[in-house]
């Protein structure tokens, strides 16, 4: 309520600011980042580390390896997941036999308090990353790194990684937000017994080598970067200081950015940033979620969903435009009719057949044996109202007009996720990104018969999991391809969810920031970031 | 002597009601619909990464098993740790209280400035100018939601204007903090001789302070209009005005003095209002309080935050009451003499 408050006084706004002010001293070296809300930890790798950690984490830690960067065809930057580029790794060489890999570590690096990054501490960083359980654990099996005999320091400056299998995403996995190479020798000092992992104090302090140092962080009010100087692994980054205020109120943080008090944000509802693209005072740049999508489920398991047809009618049934333009005010790509435009292969390889279609929607109820309709319950996570509200209010429109009865359930957001896990709501509204960049994972979190958190309709089909399975270690490209179109038509036409839009990951930032490019983890590097 | 018995009496008298508190909190976080371990485990978790964090946060134990770890950490003055923040409760809350504290009173002392003058007047002027006044005042402040008030502040003074600084919290982006000492940042810089910070601290803290001001200014200017009226019109007024006595002796010596007993009263609930009304205010400036803090736990279903929030500000009513009797006493000599 207040959020949409806020957002309509300001919104009137728009055409009466006056300029912005001339920027105080430092301000040119200074980057001022509002956020809605910060990190609750400096460590990656830390119990329930949430998004905005990423962020901090990404910043004041190098990796081994980081992505390349590729121009769009707008001009804007992206990170490019077929290139992987040296940080603290100076090269590496594969092992003949494709089982392990060979990295040489670049012997100028420092950490921030001064002392060289070694092999020892890769290997302790990433035993720690296989073995303290959660998220970190579970993003490096992603990779099929799962257990601490794989790490071999050979000697200060080179570092073996051992496969226990050939895995694709083995490589691309380590130049991710988890594998953060730690200051072993500082945090070992802060370690206990109980806690041999420095959890505790990794949690609030920095043992980075990363190209930003932390200056000071306030849970809840700002976290302070500053540069470090003896940054080795990449180009000196030319901010010198970064500011990151957490500015709750939406309407806050557009005046804010409106009146120039400060420089970058990613925390805007879709509406903002309709508005300030259009306004034009600010730099907007969008790039599609990639490996992401927005979708009606529905629960296979039960009926009335369990039926084909039913499923199908609620596909024809979803007013598609009327979301994508009053509840997403365009911000996305709409995946319906048309062969789409994609970020992400696979998903354009087999584009959503469905359009609203009410009279075919009918039909389709009709041959269910449901020409009466039925009731049922829609869903959403309140956590993101502002679109999911006046989405559920459409969908439950157009769904009434072929007979199904809708309640709307709103579901407060910290309960959303036992909600996904206990896969008992009938139909709701939901969305899906993953992080690394390829169908079959996507498929596999989202479809696969193994019923992940993410399987939200618990849809199980063995010709789907054989596959995805057989897409995951396929080398051949145009068998692979084969595979591909093959579980993305099987998902299309069982329609277990009915895919509405791969949503924008917009940034709003004054003119004057330079260098601004797409990260998979979605958060800002401000290595890139430059000010005119 | 009389008023101490009666601080240690109201102090007795706390106790039961704190260990309620306690065991009602700790039941209610338990009873919400979230579940922490799902909401911490982060998007791409497993059934079986919930369940390892459900361990590591003790949430596997039974209920009443659980009491008993929160009450042994407690008496060890330990309030757990908040997800949201990987701080440490009870670090947490002292260093965000102080930021509730100013503001409430700044707002606080703001509305009575205002109030009660102008509920004097009004009483004493019934149906002029400034009881016209009185009453615009008091219904848009009473009417109008006070994230509401906050927004338009902002729009009109920051955004339209540009005379108030960016609503950013309690400093400008470009600032730090004065050495601690009350908590308070705008006596702790006057403290520290830092003319140019007080200055930046006071701007900041301006259009929170006047946002809640205006919302506790209509209950205080109402209360003294009314009460003020009763007294007026009451017979040892009339006695005293025979008698001749000067108007200022009557209505301030007189008049005011007994009129005041109910505001006190009040004063006291609209001060542990405006505790509550914090919230929304200092979503609006990103004001780093305690009301802001609790509410971001509970959207996340963070137990530990929540349980501390309600345990501080049940201790804080019990110390605002405690106040209250003390100066109900030194105001009004009965109260003495019953206790």
């Amino acid at each position: 309520m207040m959020r949409v408050l806020g957002t309509l006084v300001l919104s009137a706004a728009t055409l009466l600011a006056p300029a912005a002010p001339v920027s105080a001293q430092g301000r040119q070296e200074t980057l001022i980042v509002i956020v809605e809300s910060g990190p609750n930890s400096m460590d990656i790798h830390g119990v329930g580390a949430n998004r905005p950690a990423y962020q901090a984490s990404w910043n004041l830690y190098d990796r081994l390896l980081t992505y390349g960067v590729k121009r769009l065809p707008d001009g804007s930057r992206m990170y490019d997941y077929n290139s992987l580029k040296p940080e603290l790794a100076e090269s590496w060489t594969l092992a003949p036999d494709g089982l392990s890999v060979t990295f040489k570590l670049r012997r100028d690096a420092r950490f921030h308090d001064g002392t060289p990054v070694t092999a020892r501490d890769v290997k302790w960083s990433f035993d720690r990353a296989v073995t303290v359980g959660g998220f970190p654990t579970f993003q490096m099996k992603a990779g099929s790194l799962e257990k601490p005999e794989q790490f071999v320091v050979v000697d200060d400056y080179t570092f073996r990684v051992t496969f226990v299998r050939k895995d694709k995403m083995t490589m691309p996995d380590l130049a991710v937000v988890v594998p953060a190479v730690f200051n072993s020798e500082l945090a070992r000092k802060h370690a206990t017994a109980q806690d041999p992992w420095a959890m505790e104090w990794l949690k609030s302090n920095d043992a980075g080598s990363g190209a930003y140092k932390l200056e000071s962080w306030k849970p809840g009010q700002d976290t302070v970067y500053v540069r470090f100087d003896d940054w080795k692994s990449g180009p000196l980054p030319k901010i010198r200081r970064v500011i990151v205020r957490e500015v709750p109120s939406a309407g806050n943080r557009r005046a804010l950015l409106e009146r120039g008090d400060a420089d970058i944000s990613f925390d805007l509802p879709p509406k903002d940033f309709a508005e300030m693209a259009k306004a034009g005072k600010l730099a907007v740049v969008s790039h599609p979620v990639e490996n992401a999508f927005a979708y009606v489920g529905m629960n296979v398991k039960n009926p009335p969903f369990n039926n084909l047809k039913v499923r199908q009618a609620v596909a024809h049934a979803v007013p598609y435009e009327k979301i994508f333009s009053t509840a997403v005010f365009g911000r996305g790509v709409l995946l319906t009719g048309n062969p789409i435009v994609s970020l992400t292969y696979g998903h354009d390889l087999f584009p959503s057949p469905y359009k609203t279609d009410m009279a075919k929607a009918k039909a389709l109820m009709a041959d269910a044996g449901f020409p009466n309709g039925f009731e049922t319950t829609l869903s959403f996570d309140q956590g993101f109202a502002t679109i999911n509200e006046p989405t559920a209010v459409l969908v439950q429109e157009s769904l009434g007009q072929i007979g199904i009865k809708t309640t709307i359930e709103k579901i407060p957001g910290s309960n959303w996720r036992n909600m996904l896990l206990k896969k008992e709501m009938p139909l709701f509204l939901n969305a899906f990104g993953g992080w690394l960049n390829y169908p079959e994972y996507f498929f596999f979190w989202n479809f696969h018969g193994q019923n992940a958190v993410f399987n939200t309709s618990s849809y199980q089909n063995p010709d789907m999991d054989r596959l995805i399975e057989a897409a995951r270690f396929e080398t051949d490209p145009k068998k692979y391809r084969e595979l591909v179109r093959g579980f993305a038509k099987i998902e299309i036409t069982d329609v277990p969810r009915v895919p509405v839009y791969q949503p924008l990951l917009d940034v709003a930032m004054q003119k004057n920031v330079k260098g601004y490019q797409y990260w998979f983890h979605r958060q800002l590097d401000y290595r890139q970031l430059s000010k005119e | 002597m009389a008023l101490l018995r009666l601080a240690g009496r109201r102090l007795a008298l706390a106790v039961p009601g704190l260990l309620g508190v306690i065991v009602v909190t700790f039941l209610l976080n338990r009873a919400l619909p979230g579940d922490p371990a799902a909401f911490f485990a982060g998007p791409a978790a497993t059934r079986q990464a919930i369940e390892e964090i459900r361990a590591r946060l003790g949430l596997d134990k039974s209920v009443p098993e659980q009491f008993v770890y929160y009450v042994r950490d407690l008496a060890r003055g330990d309030l757990g740790t908040s997800l949201t923040t990987g701080q440490p409760v009870l670090r947490d809350l002292a260093t965000r209280l102080p930021a509730s504290l100013e503001l409430t009173l700044a707002g606080l002392t703001l509305a009575v400035t205002v109030a009660l003058p102008l509920g004097v007047l009004s009483a004493t002027r019934p149906g002029s100018w400034v009881d016209h006044l009185a009453r615009v005042v008091t219904t848009a402040g009473v009417s109008l939601p006070i994230f509401f008030t906050g927004l338009l502040l902002v729009y009109v003074f920051y955004f339209l204007l540009g005379w108030a600084p960016a609503p950013l919290g309690r400093l400008d982006a470009f600032s730090t903090a004065p050495r601690q000492v009350t908590g308070f940042f705008v006596v702790d810089a006057v403290l520290a001789h830092d003319g140019a910070l007080a200055w930046a601290a006071l701007r900041q803290l301006a259009l929170p302070a006047v946002t809640l001001g205006l919302f506790a200014m209509a209950p205080i200017a109402r209360m003294t209009r009314a009460s003020m009226l009763g007294v007026l019109g009451s017979e040892f007024i009339r006695t005293a005005r025979a008698a001749g006595l000067a108007p200022r002796t009557v209505l301030v010596t007189y008049a005011l003095r007994n009129a005041l007993l109910p505001v006190i009263t009040l004063l006291g609930m609209v001060f542990s209002f405006l505790l509550g009304a914090n919230v929304l205010v200092e979503k609006v400036f990103a004001w780093p309080g305690v009301g802001s803090y609790a509410l971001e736990a509970l959207i996340a279903s963070d137990y530990a935050p929540v349980q501390g929030f309600v345990l501080l500000m049940a201790t804080l009513y019990v110390f605002l009451n405690l106040t209250i009797d003390i100066v109900y006493g030194l105001v009004d000599p009965r109260v003495r003499i019953e206790a």
